[in-house]
């Protein structure tokens, strides 16, 4: 298949857009602003819906009233304005609208700045809205990924009826990679039986989140969970590349699993057999696999562009079974592969001096 | 012969409602489905009811319906319109829903001239939340955030807002009407409808404010609540059409 030059915005637009996207509601922040410029045109020639809104709040509601008809609907933003989406997550995971939100990360708290960042971890993965309600989260970390994951992220959402997010960051909005684009339309158009369309020929349907009667939310609740643990069972996607018998175990998502596989052909040189797991899907999170390699392996490491976020995940799959070490910079700093090298030798060294610790050689 | 000259409306179901009495809500939503019946829209309709006392709408219109967060309802209808052109969209709002909280929802809706039709139901207050101050309380009126009454000096002025929106092109049809008496809630249908026919026929943006009792809050009697809304609600704020760009169809040159 032919190969096109593409930055990660672009090619997820154009993903989207392959998946049947056929509605895009936006608010225009850098860094992913060529998303809505890109579907400003390309849904055009598809008879699709752009629309610019006064704000994400309005934004996210569009692509609820969207979705609630059946139609692939998504918007995009980054830290500021996801902040302001999380009313409408937290009201698409309660009345189980399915829908693609996507966060090109850059750095905050605040205004913050439009550099690279991982610092949206929590907000995307631990709830961010209100109530009990999980995200299924997606981190591309490659320009195919971007243009891949719309079209798992569709699927995913229709078939839990759950709002879906891509937690991308401004590296991989930017780059550019050669991505072989592929059409897979097929499930654009699913049943959708719970849709609102006018009440034609069956009874009416409603699209609701308020469940007033005694009993009535926390079964709507249970249920919700009930979806959730499926995700958890069926759904949980990683790589795992490197030694297959390692004793350092890197973790890292996105732009830095891009960082930890540029190093560790440099730290087999040295004599350290390290393998990395990469999450893709940030939740449900890849516990069981880490747990598994927490027991083999003399520590573990984990790089973020935050200070320390997917850590907590990290910690928790391991079950202390080895240590768990972490570098992060955060507020646009990027980590260079040479300081993440130094960092994991200090480590290495540190590790060497306790009983029982042999690195050979 | 006897003939039937009153019954209940297709589109209505035939269920008590949970409005208090002397509530205006409920003869809005009987209207709405008589309108609904009359038009033969009923299977082509999506109602968007947000937060307020009629968030439960759809416990009494049977046809396909959607519960959205509170002020968002004209950007979820932007949503609905826009992917189904060919389908009837209605919005069902209280007064600090439209007019507070989702305030730049409905002017950029109006703006951009969204074919969908809004039910604005000014009751001057607060209902679901027990009675705190909406931004059409009137000057004077007490409320639980207001206690010794709305002061221009603190709280600023009651809100118009067919007027605030009639500078603007996108808006087609906007008037006001009240349910205070069997002539007026005659108007109120009559301009509901309307209302409907301009996105219907037209494809161009529709409000109708209904100027509604609320005794509850009020703390009036449903009889006293009528003299309040003809004595202070009405004068105020005026009946009849702010702005009406027809529905005639006209023959472009
Ligand atoms: C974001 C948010 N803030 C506050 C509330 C609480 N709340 C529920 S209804 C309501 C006001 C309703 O008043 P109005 O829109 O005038 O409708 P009414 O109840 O008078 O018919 C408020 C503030 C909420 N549900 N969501
Ligand atoms: S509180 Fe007011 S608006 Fe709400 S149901 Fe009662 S009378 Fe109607």
């Amino acid at each position: 298949m032919k190969k096109l030059l593409l930055s990660g915005n672009e090619a997820l637009a154009e993903g989207a857009v392959r998946a049947g996207c056929r509605c895009y509601f936006g608010y225009p922040i850098t860094p992913q602003s060529e998303i809505p410029a890109y579907m400003a045109k390309r849904l055009r020639q598809v008879g699709g819906v752009f629309l610019q809104a006064e704000s994400e709040i309005a934004a996210i509601n569009m692509v609820y009233g969207a979705a609630a008809t059946g139609m692939r609907a998504m918007t995009s933003s980054s830290g500021p304005g996801i902040s302001l989406k999380q009313e409408g997550l937290s009201y698409l995971a309660g009345a189980q609208l399915p829908a693609l939100v996507v966060n090109v990360m850059r750095g905050g708290p605040g205004l913050g700045n439009i550099a690279p960042s991982q610092s949206d971890y929590f907000q995307a993965t631990k709830g961010g809205g209100h109530g009990d309600y999980h995200l299924i989260v997606l981190a591309p970390f490659s320009v195919q990924e971007m243009a891949d994951f719309p079209h798992l992220a569709f699927d995913l959402a229709d078939k839990y009826r759950n709002p879906v997010m891509i937690l991308a960051d401004a590296i991989l909005g930017q780059m550019m990679e050669a991505v072989e684009l592929k059409n897979n339309e097929k499930n654009r158009l699913i049943e959708k039986p719970w849709a609102v369309t006018g009440a034609r020929g069956r009874p009416q349907n409603i699209i609701r989140s308020l469940f007033l009667k005694e009993g009535e939310l926390e079964a709507h609740n249970k249920l919700l969970q009930k979806k959730y643990r499926i995700m958890k069972k069926n759904e949980v996607r990683y790589q795992l590349t490197g030694d297959p018998d390692p004793e350092v175990l890197l973790v890292a998502y996105g732009s830095m699993a891009r960082v930890c596989m540029y190093i560790m052909p440099r730290l087999k040189k040295i004599g350290v057999r390290t393998s990395l797991i990469r999450p893709i899907t940030l939740w449900p999170f890849p516990y069981d696999i880490i747990e598994d390699i927490s027991k083999k392996v003399k520590f573990i490491f984990v790089l973020e562009m935050s200070e320390g976020q997917m850590l907590e995940d990290v910690k928790l799959a391991s079950r202390e079974k080895c240590p768990v070490y972490f570098y992060g910079r955060m507020g646009g700093g990027v980590p260079e592969p040479e300081e993440v090298l130094t960092k994991i030798e200090e480590v290495l060294k540190v590790e060497s001096k306790r009983k029982n610790y042999k690195i050979r050689r | 012969m006897m003939r039937i000259v009153y019954t209940k409306p297709k589109s209505m179901k035939d269920v008590p409602t949970h409005y208090c009495p002397g509530c205006g809500h409920g003869i809005i939503h009987r209207l709405i489905c008589e309108i609904v019946d009359e038009l033969g829209i009923r299977e082509d309709l999506i109602g968007i009811c947000p937060v307020g006392c009629s968030v439960v709408a759809y416990n009494y219109f049977d046809f396909d319906m959607i519960e959205v967060a509170h002020g968002r309802a004209p950007a979820v209808a932007t949503g609905v319109k826009r992917s189904r052109p060919d389908k009837v969209v209605f919005t069902y709002q209280g007064d600090g829903d439209l007019a507070s909280i989702g305030m730049a929802e409905i002017i950029h809706a109006a703006a951009r001239g969204e074919a969908f039709t809004v039910v604005f139901v000014n009751n001057a207050i607060y209902g679901m939340t027990g009675g705190q101050m909406a931004p059409t309380t009137l000057l004077g009126q007490k409320t639980t955030t207001t206690p010794f009454g709305r002061d221009h000096k603190m709280e600023g002025y009651p809100i118009k807002i067919p007027e605030l929106l009639s500078s603007l092109p996108g808006a087609w049809y906007l008037e006001r009407v009240a349910v205070n008496s069997p002539g007026n809630i005659r108007k109120t249908k009559k301009a509901i409808k309307k209302a409907f026919l301009t996105q219907i026929e037209k494809n161009k943006f529709s409000l109708v404010e209904v100027l509604s009792p609320c005794p509850t809050s009020w703390r009036l009697s449903p009889v006293d609540a009528i003299k309040w809304m003809e004595e202070q609600m009405i004068p105020y704020y005026g009946l009849g059409t702010i702005k009406d760009e027809g529905i005639q169809v006209v023959r472009e040159k």
